[in-house]
């Protein structure tokens, strides 16, 4: 019997929580399902709290089922699971800055989202942060941002370094939380998705889908399926963006600006037929729950049928210009190497997890629809470096451009939206974005506002790998690797 | 890689014709940009961008003006890696509570004369975001002096490439 289904059926059933099991469950369990994470036997997905109570989302490694454990915590403590299982611990950080909770047993408890700068802040976040040592001889410490030298978001770095070797490098990260959950309680839908939207700015059709499929499952909503399909076409059209300029942005990075040029051109191009078909370039606030907002007309059709011709003619000869450049392979080829044990202990989504061997895609391994109706590969590789991510992004785009043409080819008329009704409802979506996995966990009170919502981006066990990943490579390769990881800022200080 | 340039060479630009500088924003900074400045300066403005809560959308546009089709640069406006090299801040985001010591340092790091270009509905009175704790009351224009506003959900390029040409001809 699989593990997952094994901890529901001793826990407590929640009939409203679609379309995924809820269970509410006691301490024991919740200490079991923590050893199940820890010996693999499940991926965790997301852990958060509320006043009282914890919750967990797992996915079974052998059933690939997903289900909600909730532990009720009266007294405002709960067993740390980051004590035996590492990739839970800034997560149980989080926890008690902004909910007070507190994991009994954690090996860390140094505050993370909370800099001691809030109204409601943490005594003791308003001392100076403790970074973790590193000794040895002749060791330095470089201090970097929270003001970055590119135009990216804010967060610290702190590197320890032997000459141009990093020893050790620390994040902290937070600068830009700007308590979206805390928003969340109250709002009502509407409110919501333009939140959820907002998150991280480049996965924005992500979210507002992942919050849609929530919501929807929540209320029982049948969502119109030219709806669907539209909102597949969004979140292809986005991944192709990001994933264009991210691979100009890597070899930015290792100083190769001609491929910086013309995938920014490419880029360019995507947002620009976004804007042409749903008269946004990041196609903001188009996807809410029960459909869309803009539906697609020949112009927009026939743009971007213009913008695949276009990448399907440009995009191969960067490939091969990749390929060809020794002197740029001579910084991706090995750098930033991140071991598959390591991507599979986190559940690392996105292209950071498939380079190192992870063989998981929300859109196939918990399939929601068109996908299950698409036909498209999951490339995969084992050798973890930049160079790697940057092939499963190239892969990435082909698929997407080949997705892009069979929903143009077959999306279906009709409606492109139904109102929800306001009512009571808990709903959970996976929903795979550029990066990877986001999960957004729902819970509506009986005037159909949001009680609850938790939405947990990739980069949650993303950022504690780049800190792995960096380690034994020097100083002026951090830019490349960090690229190359492109965790999110603003998806984890939320 | 010889072949690109090549192309690069024989194919027309891509860049597209410079917009005019918008209205409503020269007249914003008519009185914040003074005679004795421009003549420092001169027809070229150093940027330096400060992420102060943003979602990131505004970040990924003020790239985009970076890209062949807008090239900010054509037009004398760099971006720069610190604020001890800029004339420009261009800050983004709702301001957090948590990054408005680093902004305000960031200001105070920038040599006179300075402006500052709060981008985004965020920036500008905190948008989405207004009244939430973890965000300062007020938004940026609360932490530092603002100059320009630049509305949008993020702006679009070309409305920050338009702003931008003002405060250029500002103090030109």
């Amino acid at each position: 019997m699989a593990i997952l289904s094994e901890l529901l059926a001793k826990g407590r059933r929640v009939a409203a929580h679609r379309p995924v099991p809820r269970a509410l469950i006691d301490p024991t369990i919740w200490m079991q399902a923590a050893h199940a994470l820890a010996d693999e036997r499940a991926t965790l997905l997301g852990l958060w709290g509320e006043r009282d109570a914890a919750h967990m989302a797992l996915r079974d490694g052998d059933s690939g089922e997903v289900a909600v454990l909730s532990l009720s915590c009266p007294n405002g403590r709960f067993p740390s699971v980051g004590a035996i299982h590492p990739p839970a611990v800034r997560l149980e950080r989080t926890m008690r800055d902004l909910y007070g909770l507190v994991a009994d047993g954690a090996t860390d408890a140094r505050p993370w989202l909370d800099h001691g700068k809030w109204p409601h802040s943490r005594a003791d976040a308003r001392a100076p942060y403790e970074f973790l040592p590193a000794e040895g001889e002749s060791l330095h410490r470089i201090v970097v941002g929270p003001v970055h030298a590119g135009i990216i978001e804010p967060g610290n770095f702190r590197f320890n370094a032997s000459g141009e070797t990093v020893v050790r490098l620390e994040e902290r990260l937070g600068y830009v939380h700007k308590g979206i959950e805390g928003l969340m309680v109250g709002a009502d839908l509407v409110r919501g998705a333009q939140l959820a939207g907002r998150t991280s700015g480049d996965s924005t059709i992500a979210y507002a889908l992942a919050f849609a499929r929530a919501a929807e499952a929540a209320l029982g909503v049948e969502t119109p399926p030219r709806a669907v399909w539209l909102r597949a076409l969004m979140a292809e059209l986005e991944r192709l963006a990001n994933h264009f300029g991210d691979i100009g942005a890597i070899c930015n990075d290792a100083a190769f600006a001609l491929m910086h040029a013309h995938t920014g051109v490419l880029r360019e191009r995507v947002l620009r037929a976004s804007d042409a078909a749903f008269g946004h370039r990041l196609m903001r606030d188009c996807v809410v729950p029960g459909g869309v907002v803009r539906n697609l007309g020949a112009d927009g059709h026939a743009a971007i049928r213009t913008l695949v011709a276009a990448a399907r003619q440009r995009f191969p000869p960067l490939v091969k210009l990749y390929d060809d450049t020794a002197s740029l392979q001579d910084r991706t080829v090995g750098s930033g190497y991140l071991k598959p044990e390591l991507a599979r202990q986190y559940g690392a989504g996105g292209y950071v997890g498939r380079a190192s061997g992870r063989d998981f895609d929300a859109r196939r391994d918990l399939t929601y629809a068109p996908y299950d109706q698409l036909g498209f590969t999951v490339p995969k590789r084992g050798d973890g470096d930049v160079n790697a991510r940057v092939w499963i992004r190239i892969r990435e785009i082909e698929q997407s451009l080949d997705l892009v043409e069979q929903i143009l080819d077959r999306l279906p008329d009709g409606a492109t939206r139904v109102e929800p009704p306001p009512s009571a409802g808990e709903g959970l979506a996976v929903v795979e974005g550029f990066r990877g996995d986001v999960l957004v966990c729902l819970r509506l009170g009986a005037d159909g506002r949001i009680a609850r919502c938790h939405l947990r981006d990739p980069s949650w066990f993303q950022w504690p790998l780049l800190e792995a990943a960096i380690e034994g490579n020097i100083v002026a390769d951090f830019p490349l690797c960090n690229k190359s990881f492109n965790c999110s800022y603003a998806g984890h200080d939320l | 890689m010889r072949k690109h340039i090549f192309q690069g060479m024989i194919h027309r630009p891509l860049t597209e014709a410079a917009p005019t500088a918008d209205d409503a924003a020269t007249a914003e900074l008519a009185q914040a940009v003074e005679r004795a400045a421009r003549r420092r300066l001169g027809r070229s403005l150093s940027i330096r961008e400060v992420d102060a809560g943003s979602c990131n959308g505004c970040e990924l546009e003020i790239h985009a003006i970076n890209n062949a089709f807008y090239d900010l640069e054509r037009f004398g406006l760099r971006f720069v890696a610190s604020p001890r090299h800029a004339d420009v801040l261009l800050v983004t985001g709702p301001l957090t509570n948590n990054m408005r010591e680093a902004l305000e340092r960031t200001y105070r790091a920038t040599p006179d004369p300075k402006w500052v270009v709060a981008v985004g509905d965020c920036a500008v009175d905190g948008g989405l975001f207004a009244g939430s704790p973890a965000c300062v009351a007020g938004s940026v224009g609360a932490a530092v002096p603002v100059d320009l506003h630049i509305r949008g959900c993020p702006p679009r390029p070309i409305d920050l490439l338009k702003s931008l040409l003002a405060l250029l001809e500002a103090q030109a």
